[in-house]
């Protein structure tokens, strides 16, 4: 019986130690494997947040930022050297503030999203930085303008590679002075991009000598602007400035000629959109000016290559003005991924130490408040019915005038 | 206050008018048969309007250049296509409801004008985007004293004016127009006499979007712009005329809809620098009317049914 029982044992050892030295060798074959990077090892994955406008009347504007920030996605992850696998995700804020914070709260409070590339609308996005700073998610905005968003608060979360209304506008104020014209009238939304558009062009204007004959508060969805323009034919100034987006925008060019109001259209950023020119026949929206930060995209040599991987991509959508900024957004957050890892307070502290990085956009410089310190603003004018950079223009070469002052 | 300034709102105005009260003619006309709200009507007037523009698009290249020729074209476009998706509306989604709760109907009614609309804002190319439409009547301005209007503002002012009698003409004088009174008067009856209920309902649908798409024609002339959201707040404006007038009747929506576009005038000239607050002043009068008069102006069709 001993003796049997010694074998058994003998056996059951040596069947211990076989099944133990297999587990040793799978495992160390495991943890080399780990250990030893391999272009045919799936990378970690890490998650990303476009949330902006993909449904409604912005939605051109915010489709064409998504698939922007898809394009620098999509170039990472072609990278063979980069270390993460990077995803998008699309939230739709629908330029409404109520949707907006949903989907900034949904997107924030997900552990997975490292980092947002947030909103075209000003109104959206001024409700909704205060849940990226509870939330510690760093974001990166490429788009809305409205000052407050970065110089309003002192959260370290919040970023932003577009300039503001407060450039924007100075330049407006003093290009169109410089133009010879005297006297304006304003008409703005009344929501806060447009009120803030108004205070700011009044304020620069007046500074530079140009009077103001009348302002006039509509609403964002209106649709007849009978009784503004029947206005402003009898104060006749010699320049109409319109502070609002593109849709609005449209209505109040097409229904000008109606009401007799012969003066020279004058937008922002807002209009600088294919919608804008959709929207009218060109003969109405030949000579409109507008205005964007950051030097023109195909005049900067990442900008170039921006254009020309977008068009490459196949995308069906036009990238929009706001385009470039977005890509840069994402670019950004991605190098910085790649230094500091997936980790939301890592990239937060890295963006607030971003200085002279090199994007589509030119450089990018974060003040202490996360602004980017745009220094050029360019000047659109719609000829042939395409926006065109003002020293590009027929107009700036003398071959076209813009409409005389009365 | 100066002459040109008023004779220009007062023009403005009669054009709002006209398109609100085809719009309100409507509304009441739907009720006034089958007793339903019908939320869709604004979009579908959104679709005519699209309708009309996609018609012109290929006109110029298949050789049509006469602005008037092009015109009826694209008012046959928007006026068949906006019929058929009324009828549309109203075989397959309304009829079936008969007897339904209210609010089942004007549940569906909502739903189908939110499916309408982002329909158009998804399906058709750059949807979101407003778009141009043409202007294809004279756009010379005429000096009357001190007033100056473009020849084409005056035009559709007549057309539309002149569409509303002609509607009212078709409800007073015609066997049709029997039948929808006779229905709207008394159903049961109606059905005894030999009218048959489910035509006229039908019919009374294709004539109400029918002028939808006229308003849809003036609005596209006028502003020479549409947009896939165009239809929302008309259908509000449109219903708030029919409800002041008195609704399930016509005359009392034509009146609604004067009414409210005269006080859109008049929060326009006395409020000039916050004509933002003008739709907030005409709105809140509206509720006023209201409360004063429940049924109506006129008084309304339904009440007198009870």
């Amino acid at each position: 019986m001993g003796g049997h029982h010694g074998n058994n044992d003998k056996n059951g050892e040596r069947n211990m130690l076989k099944i133990s030295g297999i587990w040793l060798g799978a495992v160390g074959v495991l943890g080399l494997a780990l250990a030893a990077p391999s272009e045919g090892w799936a990378k970690d994955q890490v998650r990303l947040a476009y949330i902006g406008p993909l449904t409604g009347p912005l939605s051109s504007v915010g489709i064409g930022a998504r698939n922007s920030i898809e394009l620098a996605v999509r170039q990472r992850n072609a990278d063979p050297d980069a270390t993460y696998e990077y995803v998008l995700e699309a939230f739709d804020d629908e330029c409404k503030a109520d949707v907006g914070l949903r989907v900034a709260t949904r997107a924030a409070a997900d552990d997975g999203i490292v980092v947002g590339f947030p909103h075209y609308c000003s109104a959206v996005a001024i409700g909704a930085v205060g849940t990226y700073n509870r939330f510690e998610l760093p974001v990166v905005l490429w788009g809305a303008v409205l000052p407050d968003i970065t110089y309003g608060n002192d959260y370290k979360e919040i970023h932003r590679v577009n300039g503001t209304m407060i450039n924007q506008n100075e330049h407006a104020a003093n290009f169109v002075v410089d133009q010879g014209y005297q006297t304006w009238a304003i008409i703005h939304d009344t929501t806060d991009y447009g009120r803030a558009h108004n205070e700011y062009f009044s304020r620069f204007l007046t500074e530079a000598g140009g009077e103001i004959v009348g302002t006039f508060g509509v609403t964002a969805d209106q649709q007849d602007f009978s009784s503004e323009l029947a206005q402003i034919a009898s104060l006749r100034p010699d320049v109409l400035y319109f502070g609002g987006q593109a849709q609005l925008g449209v209505r109040i060019r097409a229904q000008m000629e109606r009401l007799g109001v012969t003066a020279q259209f004058q937008g922002t950023s807002g209009i600088l959109s294919d919608a804008y020119l959709e929207g009218l026949p060109p003969a109405l929206s030949e000579g409109t000016l507008a205005f964007l930060e950051g030097a023109p995209v195909d005049q900067l040599p990442g900008g170039a290559a921006f254009v020309a991987a977008y068009q490459e991509a196949g995308f069906g959508e036009p990238f929009e003005a706001y385009g470039p900024f977005a890509y840069s957004a994402a670019s950004l957050a991605i190098d910085l991924i790649e230094e500091v890892g997936p980790d939301r307070i890592a990239l937060r502290d890295a963006l607030n130490g971003v200085s002279g990085y090199d994007s589509a956009i030119g450089e990018i410089t974060f003040d202490e408040s996360g602004q980017n310190t745009v220094a050029v603003i360019s000047t659109y004018v719609v000829q042939d019915g395409q926006w065109t950079v003002w020293e590009d223009s027929d107009y700036a070469s003398g071959l076209r005038s813009l409409r005389q002052p009365n | 206050m100066d002459i040109a300034f008023v004779s220009q709102i007062v023009v403005s105005g009669l054009i709002l008018a006209v398109i609100y009260a085809l719009v309100a003619v409507g509304f009441t006309l739907f009720v006034g048969v089958f007793n339903v709200l019908n939320f869709s009507h604004g979009d579908v007037l959104m679709f005519g309007a699209f309708a009309g523009f996609t018609a012109f698009l290929p006109l110029a290249g298949l050789g049509v250049t006469s602005p008037f020729l092009q015109l009826v074209l694209v008012t046959i476009a928007s006026v068949t296509c906006t019929i058929a998706l009324g009828l549309i509306v109203a075989r397959f989604f309304i009829l079936p409801l008969k007897g339904a709760p209210l609010l089942n109907t004007l549940l569906i009614t909502l739903m189908l004008a939110t499916v309408i609309r982002e329909g158009v804002r998804l399906f058709y190319p750059r949807g979101s985007n407003p778009k141009s439409f043409p202007a294809l009547l004279p756009t010379d301005f005429v000096s009357i004293g001190a007033i100056n209007v473009r020849v084409d503002t005056i035009m559709l002012i007549f057309a539309g004016l002149a569409i509303i009698v002609a509607t009212g003409a078709l409800i007073e004088r015609t066997r049709f127009g029997l039948a929808i009174r006779a229905v709207a008067q008394d159903e049961e009856t109606a059905r005894c006499m030999g009218v048959n209920y489910r035509l006229v309902v039908l019919g009374a649908f294709a004539l109400g979007s029918g002028l939808a798409a006229c308003a849809a024609m003036i609005n596209g002339l006028y502003y020479n712009e549409v947009n896939y959201s165009m239809g929302l707040m008309l259908a509000i404006i449109g219903f708030c005329s029919a409800i002041i007038g008195g609704l399930g009747n016509i005359a009392g929506a034509i009146l609604g809809a004067f009414i409210f576009a005269g006080l859109q005038i008049v929060g326009s000239l006395f409020m000039p620098f916050s004509s933002a607050y003008s739709d907030v002043f005409a709105f809140a009068v509206i509720l006023v009317l209201i409360a004063l008069k429940p049924t109506g102006l006129i008084g309304e069709r339904v009440s007198e049914r009870v």
